[in-house]
């Protein structure tokens, strides 16, 4: 005679939509952070098949040098005698043309896709890395002694000294003076860009730490890093998710700036940001060389722009512009 | 309010010792010395590089050479490796040509960036408020150099505005007025490139700002009281919206060396982004350790300045 009372109530209490369906809704509604996130997913599809088809099957070929065959502009037939067939472009046709070494700006295009885009995501991983040890440490621990100074104090003064330093002459100093690699960048990237997400993660640190589910994680003998690596970062996500992605965004931007200074990655390596600084000498007899790898980066880091302010708003009510 | 200031100074004099170690450990811990930035010289013997070595201290351990950065930087005594000029009298120099380009694009980034933001977040959700967030997020996403070349390229054509350095070469003899001219004329386009940026943030800064005055209280009474509609925006509710705008200033000043370097570079600018882009090339470490000591100092200065206009301007703030 109870049961159907009990399932009732069951049915009641069951919200009907889940907190990830919630703040998906809201992020559909807002058109142009929809819209870039899809756009994002077919980009890194593209890295991902343009990585295979320059690397493992070679379907276009980066390396390519014709030198008969260079300054040709975008959708030029391959209709070269010198050159020999297997050398041709794929279908035959130099879909974005060619650059002054007669290489398939295209297929540089696809490979550097890959490139740029690892680059952004390992510079952002290390900071996020970086940034959520220290600001948890900070935020957890924020009350600890040691001598005569807290861990908060010690590592909050820290990241001030970090703040102070100008990040864009900081990266250039230490990439200059470091063997060029493509490794080294990300990590200078990664190393000179936590500090905001450490600000973040401590400051939702202080406002979790003495909420009742940590308390009853404490009270469970969990041990103290299960409590903040996999009790607690994920309650603080929310605004590092969005600062992360903007970060994306950031790092592709700062490959580009050292890129036309010549310290970014060096060649064989293609980059979005090194084809177009070696585009800009040509800038007038060949312009594609500059504004193709340029516009793909201001629609690219767009969409990232659009979709951290996206996601900001999905995870703050407060910023929603329809109530 | 005395105490509370020369606390501020005396935490900042500490930040910066650290600021200082710091910096002058990275740049001495990478590789490549000074000494061998031409190893292909085959004039530059063994002997040679000890010789300039121990001329610049470089073989002594990194403490000492720190202590002796310290003390030559506070005598004065400072020598550029490349050159062996004085560093301070370079880099100051250099700050005064960086100076006027700081100042007149801050200043197109404050005139443009505010009634464009009010603009916005009165109308908040309209066709311009829309626009302007679409067109902002455009301009923070373009690489700046690639930016710079689009619009030297369509200026260039249109207006015939010079691009290249501070003055035109041989007017040196031209009367006063003519000469102040060229300046403003070569000013014009750096400047203008190096706010755009500046602009999108800061508007969009001042917009969300706005919104979070707009529908406090306040703002209604005012209306309430039957005020004119200019006012309550810009008395009532501009004058709150502006306190965190003193600290955004602060954070902005040291713009004047990091931001500048891709943008002097382009246009051959002989200021203080240059002067560190061609140290740096050079493993010029005196001329690198004290640019970013000075950019350390700028920025702990522009937070004093705006931590003690802020308790100023805002009453609620008690010493």
């Amino acid at each position: 005679m109870n049961e159907p009372i009990i399932n009732f109530e069951a049915d009641a209490l069951t919200p009907s939509k889940g907190l990830f369906q919630e703040r998906w809704d809201i992020l559909k509604r807002n058109r142009r952070a929809y819209v870039s996130f899809w756009f994002l997913i077919v980009l890194f599809v593209l890295a991902l098949l343009g990585k295979v088809f320059t690397q493992n099957i070679i379907l276009f070929d980066p390396k390519i040098v014709r030198l008969s065959e260079k300054f040709l502009p975008p959708l030029t037939p391959f209709a070269s005698t010198i050159t020999p067939k297997e050398d041709a472009p794929l279908v035959g046709i130099y879909l974005l043309g060619t650059d002054e070494l007669g290489r398939d700006v295209f297929a540089r295009m696809v490979e550097g896709s890959f490139v740029s885009l690892t680059i952004g995501f390992v510079a952002v991983g290390i900071a996020l890395t970086v940034g959520i040890f220290f600001g948890g440490l900070a935020g957890y621990y924020g009350r600890v002694k040691l001598a005569f100074i807290t861990v908060d104090t010690l590592i909050m003064r820290f990241v001030d000294i970090m703040l102070c330093f100008p990040s864009f002459f900081l990266i250039l100093t230490v990439v200059a003076l470091l063997p060029p690699s493509i490794y080294n960048i990300m990590i200078v990237i990664g190393l000179t860009s936590w500090m905001g997400i450490a600000r973040f993660v401590r400051a939702e640190f202080l406002s979790l730490r003495d909420q009742d589910f940590v308390l009853a994680a404490r009270s469970q003998a969990i041990p103290e890093w299960r409590i903040i690596f996999i009790h607690m970062v994920p309650n603080a996500i929310a605004p590092v998710l969005v600062s992360a992605t903007i970060g994306v965004a950031t790092a592709i931007l700062t490959e580009s700036a050292l890129s036309f200074l010549g310290f970014g990655v060096q060649p064989p390596d293609a980059t979005w940001g090194n084809i177009m600084a070696d585009g800009r000498t040509f800038l007038f007899d060949a312009p594609w060389l500059m504004f193709i790898p340029g516009f793909t980066i201001l629609f690219v880091v767009l969409a990232f722009n659009l979709c951290g302010e996206g996601l900001r708003e999905a995870f703050n009510p407060k910023l929603r512009s329809t109530p | 309010m005395i105490n509370f200031i020369l606390r501020n100074i005396w935490q900042r004099i500490i930040l910066l010792v650290f600021i200082s170690i710091i910096s002058h450990a990275v740049v001495h811990l990478a590789p490549g010395e000074p000494a061998l930035v031409d190893p292909s010289n085959p004039r530059m013997k063994a002997e040679d590089v000890q010789r300039i070595r121990a001329a610049y201290h470089l073989d002594e351990p990194i403490h000492i050479q720190y202590i002796y950065w310290v003390r030559d930087l506070f005598t004065g005594e400072l020598k550029s490796f490349k050159d062996n000029q004085p560093v301070m009298e370079k880099i100051w120099g250099k700050f005064l040509n960086s100076l006027p380009l700081f100042i007149v694009s801050m200043m197109i980034i404050w005139f443009l960036a505010f009634p464009v933001g009010i603009e916005a977040a009165i109308n908040r959700d309209s066709k311009f408020d829309r626009t302007s967030t679409f067109i902002s997020y455009a301009l923070i996403s373009f690489p700046g150099y690639f930016l710079a070349y689009l619009l030297i390229i369509f200026m260039v054509k249109t207006f015939n505005i010079p691009v290249i350095g501070m003055r035109t070469f041989g007017l040196e003899e031209a009367p006063l007025l003519l000469r102040s001219m060229d300046r403003v004329w070569h000013l014009t386009l750096p400047a203008i490139i190096s706010a755009i940026a500046g602009i999108a943030v800061l508007s969009r800064y001042v917009r969300s700002q706005m919104l979070e005055v707009i529908h406090q209280d306040y703002m209604r009474t005012a209306r309430a009281k039957g005020l004119p509609e200019d006012q309550v925006i810009y008395h009532h509710g501009l004058r709150n919206a502006l306190l965190p705008f003193i600290t955004m200033f602060g954070l902005m000043i040291p713009g004047l060396i990091g931001g500048s370097v891709i943008f002097e570079t382009i246009f051959a600018w002989p200021g203080m982004g240059r002067l560190g882009f061609e140290a740096i090339l050079a493993r010029d470490f005196p001329v690198i350790l004290t640019l970013n000591f000075f950019a350390a100092v700028l920025v702990l200065l522009g937070t004093l300045i705006s931590d003690v206009l802020y308790a100023v301007a805002d009453p609620r703030i008690k010493f």
